[in-house]
């Protein structure tokens, strides 16, 4: 890929979702961008590049957008987010929220693991959830992995990757080659595409937001207006679930770490200007 | 080092398991069927069995019976790793004594996800 096509192509994918495409990314762009023009019967990356600057084909630019996301994901993916729902949040809330539902954000859901990971464990947790319903948002900007949870069929390797055999035996039933989400599980999840770039405040609040290992992709000025707007949508005391290898300190003070909680923050209301609604 | 004893009646998928063990600090045991098994474990009870189902002599269904009644042969975790992948079989196996599950083909991710799930890891 020419030099100049990497830098419109990188310009672009910034422009409408964020991602930040370094010159070392190059290979990588590449290698997405040929199955996406393979599929539009484009015979050249130097073709697709042509067609994108034209403007004229809206949804090639969102498959573009689509095909350099990163997707990667799996059930109770690195467990202790999930440790710390079941010991840590969802106890602090059911003692809150007397009654009222708890309501969860996953702002990166991809294809669905996570959102599907956070119903069943909730479905586990029965008399501790104190009758408090939860409400789990799914959002993603791609739309090819939104189609993929809301069908909520999983490959064998899928299945296999971080969930445990007694939630497949409960959770799952074999599809041919595949095993899909029972309906219960998958009826428990609502999704919608967001592009977290964008205005999401008709979302409205949440109790808690999954943001997990996606803002790695973000340069820090897009990472700090994202955090503070999400510090805004989360009703106080407001937990905020990042990656194992991320942070919030450094970019924006709005959201405070948990002590002994890695990857838990909540959020800071004298920064916010938030109270809990009464 | 904890102990794993794999039960597979094929080689290769016995040299396969071993390296991904020893990758995880396992020392690791080889037996060609459930018979073979359940002499290694009289001789020495693993804290780990991968256990295949379809082989010859005893299955892995009949072994992991046999061992879960014989003395000290409840502490094993037992993970199936078979070619059985419909939920009848899971159901068996996990009623027999399993504590995990594997489906083949499987890698080392899937083998180190099941095996931190019993917390052998």
């Amino acid at each position: 890929m020419k030099p100049a096509d990497f830098d419109f192509v990188a310009k672009l994918v910034r422009e409408r979702s964020g991602l930040v495409l370094t010159p070392d990314k190059a290979y990588l762009v590449e290698s997405r961008l040929g199955p996406v023009a393979r599929k539009e019967g484009i015979p050249s990356l130097d073709d697709l590049v042509s067609s994108l600057r034209l403007r004229t084909h809206s949804p090639l630019v969102d498959a573009v957008v689509d095909a350099m996301t990163t997707n990667e994901t799996f059930f109770f993916r690195d467990k202790t987010p999930f440790e710390l729902l079941e010991n840590v949040i969802i106890p602090d809330l059911v003692a809150k929220k007397r009654g009222a539902p708890i309501k969860i954000w996953c702002a990166a859901a991809s294809t669905g693991q996570e959102p599907y990971s956070i119903a069943m464990l909730v479905d586990s947790l029965g008399h501790k959830m104190g009758g408090c319903k939860v409400e789990i948002l799914g959002t993603d900007i791609s739309e090819r992995c939104l189609e993929k949870a809301k069908a909520g069929i999983y490959t064998q390797f899928e299945v296999q990757r971080g969930l445990p055999v007694q939630y497949l035996m409960k959770h799952f039933k074999k599809e041919g080659e595949n095993w899909k989400i029972s309906d219960q599980v998958r009826s428990a999840v609502r999704y919608r595409s967001m592009n977290l770039l964008d205005d999401f405040r008709a979302l409205g609040r949440f109790d808690v937001i999954f943001c997990r290992n996606v803002l790695i992709y973000f340069d820090a000025p897009t990472k700090k207006r994202i955090l503070d707007r999400m510090a805004t949508q989360v009703e106080p005391p407001g937990y905020l679930l990042m990656g194992a290898a991320e942070t919030t300190l450094g970019i924006t003070d709005v959201f405070k770490p948990v002590q002994n909680a890695r990857g838990l923050y909540t959020v800071d209301p004298t920064k916010t200007g938030l109270t809990r609604a009464a | 080092m904890k102990s794993c004893l794999v039960v597979d009646d094929s080689r290769v998928i016995r040299k396969v398991a071993r390296r991904i063990l020893e990758d995880m600090d396992f020392q690791v045991n080889e037996a060609e069927d459930g018979q073979a098994a359940l002499r290694k474990c009289q001789q020495e009870m693993p804290d780990a069995v991968l256990l295949d189902w379809n082989m010859p002599v005893m299955n892995g269904i009949d072994f992991l019976r046999e061992l879960r009644s014989s003395p000290g042969g409840e502490a094993p975790v037992v993970v199936f790793c078979t070619t059985e992948n419909d939920m009848s079989s899971i159901v068996e196996a996990m009623e027999a004594g399993a504590n995990e599950y594997i489906m083949k083909p499987f890698d080392s991710e899937i083998v180190q996800s099941k095996f931190a799930e019993v917390g052998l890891i």
